[in-house]
């Protein structure tokens, strides 16, 4: 699925220059689960940009099915982000004067679905996350955890490759937290999708299977056979 | 997706769209009112000169001004000496105002010329009516004694009547004499007959008058009843009522009796002219000017430029600040919504930044934002111009009144009726106050401007709007803001 080599971002403000990534070789398997973890600055949230086509790496390649995201022109990389990648951020993103379900059909929008296929397909998507019932609920009338749900639904309902999630748990009290990863990895198993995740939480990292540890732009892989 | 979006948005953010729409109303209202009332201002203008011209008339010919000075026949009153102690005497003296004539020739040969649809002569008199009473053997040196007659002989070093303690009631008039046969033009039409009849064409030479309305009710005359001009007994046959409120003259009656009265055979004292044409004014003044020596063109246009008063004053002031303070107000309230809607983007740079993450293109976004901001645009103008139309409103229910000074400046050229006026009384009725009543009345075609304006705004906004969301990256939906 991906195959990233000598990927470095570097961030110049003014005259200080960060690099963000350093030169970075990493492997994903298709239908794979990565965790990232690692200090904060590290470049965690950087190298998911990278995957997800969000911005493109300053040196190296970013292959995705067999074409160089760093490489793509612009229109197409917005296709591949339309079609194939679902995103989950750490403080929900959704638009707060749609209601959920019209949240949740913005990620249909670039695939050309219309009106009532649309927002089928969205009500089915939040069915799957048991927001089924608050389909016409804007986001500042939804906890946030049921918030964080709607945005997983957002990222699902496309039926990415690739599920990328920047601290999904993060901005979330303890309760919802084991409901939200219990319901990522449901999905995951369910739908057979790549799942990359950046979190801070360790009991999370040691159950991963594999992990990925960033520190200063620099990536180590630790493999958990026993996971 | 597109007006979903776009209705959640203004709906939810109801604020923010009313403050950019605010400060477009404000400038939209502000020019509707503004040329609304300056469109009253050159109307107000339109009824003085249509007061002294009447409707329809292009341009006046007048006589070339002459030297003051020259060979000018001023005239004095001349009582007969009759001696009889205390008996009163009365005179009528009938003036050309302004002293100046033309031929009636003159008349025809301005008719000829290329571009003139119609020309039509009328004599414009001042008629003096002094009645007075002389105690004899009194000859009291000039700086004693009591009132002469104000007009006439006044300034003119010898020969005036000092009569002291003679005892004189002075009355003037105004006579035109209008063409019968062509009653669609000059002075009489900006006037209505509110009772009896106008002239008949066949009346050339009748002894008929049709008298203004304010002079009948000051002299309790009406239609059947006659009217003496200098020893000529007129029967009135029509009451008009000048649309302006300041009629012309005070009596009407027809060319040739004028003449007739005025010992003024085939002469007049203006022409009046319709172009055929209202875009070749300028050039038909030039043809009259240059075939027809010794005369004077005053078109509308000059004419306006004599007015003076309150009413040019507002009028200057509408023209000049009016306008330049609209321009501000709009431009101010063009970059305000600008602003507004480009620092609205940047509070949503996550939101927008989100959309891109989620495959939407560029364009899209873009789109979005401007169609956020053309609807702000036209509620502001919407705003505007029911802002605007309760301005005008106000303005035209309040109707301040504005006093217009005709030819009170600028020593007598080029007005109707004007020409060289060395005092007296003919200056004075040349020179004419009118009180007008201000209206705005607001135009289609200033509500197209309004409309106009409303988009030209929000396409503004947006287009600030847009760029800055343009620019903004995917990578922008992982920004820590807010
Ligand atoms: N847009 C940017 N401009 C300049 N520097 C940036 C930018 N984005 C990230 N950086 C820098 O790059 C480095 C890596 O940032 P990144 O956000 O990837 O860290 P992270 O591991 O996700 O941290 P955290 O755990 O706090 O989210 C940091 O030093 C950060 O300051
Ligand atoms: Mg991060």
């Amino acid at each position: 699925m991906y195959q990233l080599r000598g990927v470095t971002k570097r961030y110049s403000r003014g005259k200080k220059t960060v690099d963000a990534l350093a030169g970075v070789d990493l492997t994903i398997e298709d239908g794979g689960r990565l965790v990232i973890q690692g200090p904060t600055g590290g470049g965690k949230s950087t190298l998911l940009q990278m995957l997800g086509g969000l911005d493109r790496p300053t040196r190296g390649s970013v292959e995705f099915d067999g074409v160089d995201l760093a490489q793509l022109p612009e229109a197409r990389l917005t296709k591949v982000r339309a079609e194939s990648i679902g995103f989950v951020f750490q403080s929900f993103n959704l638009i707060p004067t749609l209601t959920a379900q019209e949240n949740v059909e913005t990620a249909l929008v670039p695939l050309g679905l219309k009106g009532a296929a649309r927002r089928e397909r969205a009500a089915e998507a939040l069915g799957s996350v048991g927001l089924g019932e608050r389909l016409g609920h804007v986001p500042g009338e939804l906890s946030g955890g049921q918030q964080q749900r709607v945005a997983i639904a957002r990222a699902l309902v496309k039926r990415p490759k690739v599920l990328l999630a920047d601290e999904p748990t993060g901005n979330l009290d303890e309760s919802m937290r084991d409901e939200i990863m219990e319901l990522l990895e449901g999905l995951w198993k369910e739908h057979g999708l790549t799942f990359i995740m950046v979190t801070h939480d360790s009991s999370i990292a040691r159950r991963a299977p594999r992990l990925a540890t960033i520190r200063k732009g620099r990536v180590t892989i630790t493999e958990n056979a026993a996971a | 997706m597109f007006f979903t979006y776009l209705r959640r948005e203004l709906r939810r953010r109801r604020k923010a769209a009313l403050v950019v729409a605010s400060g477009l109303a404000l400038g939209i209202a502000l020019v509707i009112v503004v040329s609304s009332v300056s469109s009253g201002m050159s109307q107000a203008q339109d009824k003085v000169l249509q007061s002294l011209y009447g409707l329809g008339t292009d341009m006046t010919v007048t006589k070339a001004a002459a030297p003051p000075g020259e060979g000018d026949n001023r005239r004095r009153f001349e009582f007969d000496a009759k001696g009889d102690t205390g008996a009163e005497q009365s005179s009528d003296r009938v003036m050309v105002q302004g002293f100046q004539t033309l031929a009636s020739s003159t008349v025809t040969q301005v008719g000829g010329q290329d571009g003139v649809a119609q020309a039509v002569g009328g004599l414009s008199l001042t008629v003096l009516k002094v009645n007075g009473e002389f105690k004899p053997g009194e000859i009291t040196p000039p700086q004693g004694g009591g009132r002469t007659g104000q007009g006439g002989t006044g300034g003119a070093g010898g020969g005036e009547v000092r009569g002291g303690g003679a005892a004189f009631d002075v009355n003037s008039y105004t006579v035109f004499g209008t063409d019968v046969a062509a009653p669609a033009l000059g002075p009489l039409t900006s006037s209505k007959i509110t009772t009896g009849r106008t002239f008949k064409s066949t009346e050339t030479d009748a002894a008929v008058a049709v008298v203004d309305s304010a002079y009948a009710k000051e002299k309790s005359l009406a239609v059947g009843k006659t009217v003496t001009i200098s020893g000529t007994k007129f029967s009135i046959v029509g009451v008009a009522t000048a649309d302006s409120g300041d009629s012309a003259a005070n009596l009407y009656i027809p060319l040739k009796k004028a003449q007739t009265l005025a010992d003024s055979k085939d002469k007049v004292t203006t022409v009046y002219v319709k172009a055929a044409d209202s875009q070749q004014i300028d050039s038909v003044k030039s043809a009259i000017q240059k075939n027809i020596p010794d005369t004077t063109v005053t078109t509308s246009a000059d004419l306006a430029g004599t007015v003076s008063g309150s009413l040019s004053t507002a009028s200057d002031l509408a023209t000049t600040v009016g306008k330049w303070l609209s321009i501000a107000v709009l431009i101010a309230a063009f970059l305000v919504a600008g602003l507004l809607t480009s620092s609205a983007v940047s509070r949503r740079v996550r939101e927008f930044g989100t959309l891109k993450a989620l495959g939407w293109k560029s364009g899209r976004v873009t789109r979005q934002v401007v169609g956020e901001a053309l609807v702000n645009g036209l509620l502001g103008g919407v705003l505007g111009i029911a802002l605007g139309l309760g301005g005008a409103y106000l303005v035209t229910a309040i109707s301040p009144t504005l006093t217009a000074q005709l030819g009170s400046t600028g020593g007598g050229g080029g007005l109707a009726g004007g020409g060289p006026m060395g005092g007296g009384p003919a200056r004075q009725t040349a020179s004419k106050a009118l009180d007008i009543a201000l209206t705005a009345p607001v135009s289609v075609s200033t509500i197209g401007i309004a409309v106009g304006l409303a988009v030209a705004g929000g396409l503004i906004a947006g287009g600030f709007g847009g760029w800055r969301a343009s620019r903004l990256r995917p990578a922008d939906a992982l920004r820590r803001v807010e």
